[in-house]
């Protein structure tokens, strides 16, 4: 029985240790001044670039950013987590901060995203519309309802009168995002930034503008922040020509 | 079995400080979640269709996955214990793999495996099977991390009760599967047991690898844990609801295997 006992306390023991690796912590000594940023996952990328030039212009300054879905970040700063400044993919989420009294000042629009279809480089189900996805044996990923993005592509099928039959309703866009990179599914429907960001692994395909939808992301500095000053200097550069020519280069839109 | 003799010897007083700590730092955090559920609408909560969908198909795929792991485990586990060959311990250090890898990566490893385009994903779709999304896709990840729980408390059953008794049947002249049958694994079944419940609580918690592999469709591929990692994102009172059946779930299945081990041993 020991070498039972030993083998199963060693595999917890690993668990929790891979499981603790995913907190993105800074430095363990705390530069000058430091700044926490709650921001959407599919912020991911832009922010981390705008964190470094942040850095950058304010020397002695850390930026460290939690990502997550936007309703995990408000769930996390209602909890009381540690964040300066929120960035959320869509309104509805912000104004739930806000009404929680989250939110030093107001929020402001820093960009926008919207909808694109998204399928394998060699389109093997050949999707060339949005009503494509509705044809029999397309398999479609889609994300589920309740989250921002399935939320959108709910309005997108309203817009457009298509009613999908998806295969799987993911709890984020990175997932619908994969399942198509990996060939799992014919097509997605992701943000235009998650089709863009893919490094060529999935191509888009787009929705014709009036039938897309589009999300505003608010950002705002939040009650609890301990460096109002900065979390303002960061909000400011966000929606400063710098941040707004670095999320353009992603695919997102002027707010 | 040993240790209970040894408590009537006396424990040194410090023991019990860490222990109630470790204690206290499991049961708190089930408590705390027990304070934030809003019983009024708990039967709503937890008999809507999607909450139904998901236990119902996570009770019936956490048992054809527990089904699947005594098909295979028990097979493993003897082998692993009695045959000897050389590359045992290598061999046995990798098929307890899943229980040290995030499930995540195993959802992975089963994705390019069994995919669409996975290492064997094309002749299953030649072969007219299409595991992705499915229900079966569902049961594999469940099976694929289960699996090393009831090896593990079989395979270390077998070693520590010995050959003893299976050498008397074979000298009386019994038959390899007759030993097998009526010595070898009666002499292991409470950790026989132990060992499928083991496997149906990680079958029925199951959710990385699941979520990886699987997909999420209500009614399809949706299970419990994925309902209440869905539910978390716009309706806490939901995922509270169902966490909580999820919890009494797995209460009852370990009061349901302490009665039925301490019958047998």
């Amino acid at each position: 029985m020991t070498t039972n006992t030993r083998a199963l306390v060693g595999a917890c023991a690993m668990l929790a240790l891979a499981s603790c690796g995913s907190s993105e912590e800074a430095a363990s000594t705390p530069p000058a001044s430091r700044l926490t940023v709650f921001a959407a996952s599919s912020l991911r990328s832009t922010f981390t670039e705008l964190g470094k030039k942040f850095e950058a212009e304010h020397p002695g300054t850390s930026v460290r950013f939690n990502f997550a879905g936007s309703a995990d970040l408000v769930s996390q700063l209602q909890q009381g987590a540690p964040g300066d400044v929120f960035a959320s993919a869509d309104a509805a989420n912000m104004d739930k901060a806000a009404a929680d009294k989250l939110l030093a000042g107001s929020a402001t629009a820093f960009a926008t995203n919207s909808m694109i279809i998204a399928v394998p480089p060699n389109n093997p189900a050949h999707i060339t519309t949005f009503a494509d996805l509705a044809k029999p044996g397309v398999e479609v990923v889609i994300c589920a309802p309740t989250v921002p993005c399935g939320a959108a592509t709910k309005k997108v099928e309203s817009n457009t009168g298509v009613t999908l039959a998806p295969v799987s309703e993911e709890s984020s866009v990175v997932d619908v995002r994969n399942k198509v990179a990996t060939g799992e599914a014919d097509a997605g429907v992701v943000y235009v930034t998650e089709a863009m960001g893919s490094a060529g692994k999935v191509v888009g395909i787009a929705i014709a503008g009036k039938l897309n939808v589009t999300n505003r992301y608010p950002i705002a500095v939040t009650t609890s922040s301990h460096s109002p000053r900065l979390a303002a200097d960061f909000q400011a550069f966000v929606l400063g020509t710098n941040g707004q020519q670095v999320l353009a280069e992603a695919g997102f839109g002027p707010a | 079995m040993i240790r209970s003799g040894a408590s009537r010897l006396g424990l040194p007083g410090w023991l019990f400080i860490p222990a109630v700590f470790g204690g206290l730092f499991i049961v708190m955090p089930l408590a705390a979640m027990l304070t934030r559920v809003e019983w009024a609408n708990f039967p709503a909560l937890i008999t809507s269709e999607a909450s139904r969908d998901a236990l119902v198909l996570s009770l019936r795929t956490s048992l054809i996955a527990t089904g699947l792991c005594f098909l295979l485990g028990v097979p493993m586990a003897v082998v692993l214990a009695r045959a000897r060959f050389r590359g045992r311990d290598l061999l046995r250090a990798l098929v307890l793999l899943p229980l040290v890898l995030p499930p995540v990566v195993a959802g992975i490893a089963l994705l390019y495996t069994f995919g669409r385009r996975g290492l064997l994903g094309h002749s299953l779709e030649v072969a007219g099977v299409q595991v992705a999304f499915s229900t079966t896709a569902v049961v594999m990840a469940q099976t694929f991390v289960a699996l090393p729980f009831l090896v593990i408390s079989v395979e270390a059953a077998l070693r520590t009760v010995g050959t003893r008794y299976e050498s008397v049947a074979a000298t009386l002249g019994a038959p390899p599967t007759i030993v097998l049958r009526r010595v070898t694994l009666p002499v292991v079944l409470p950790a026989l047991i132990s060992g499928l419940v083991l496997s149906f609580a990680r079958a029925l918690g199951e959710f990385g690898a699941t979520i990886t592999f699987a997909g999420s469709l209500q009614g399809a591929t949706r299970t419990l844990p994925l309902e209440i990692y869905l539910q978390r994102e716009t309706d806490s009172a939901a995922a509270i609801a169902l966490s909580v059946v999820l919890i009494v779930v797995a209460v009852l299945i370990m009061g349901l295997t302490r009665g039925l081990s301490g019958r047998t041993a």
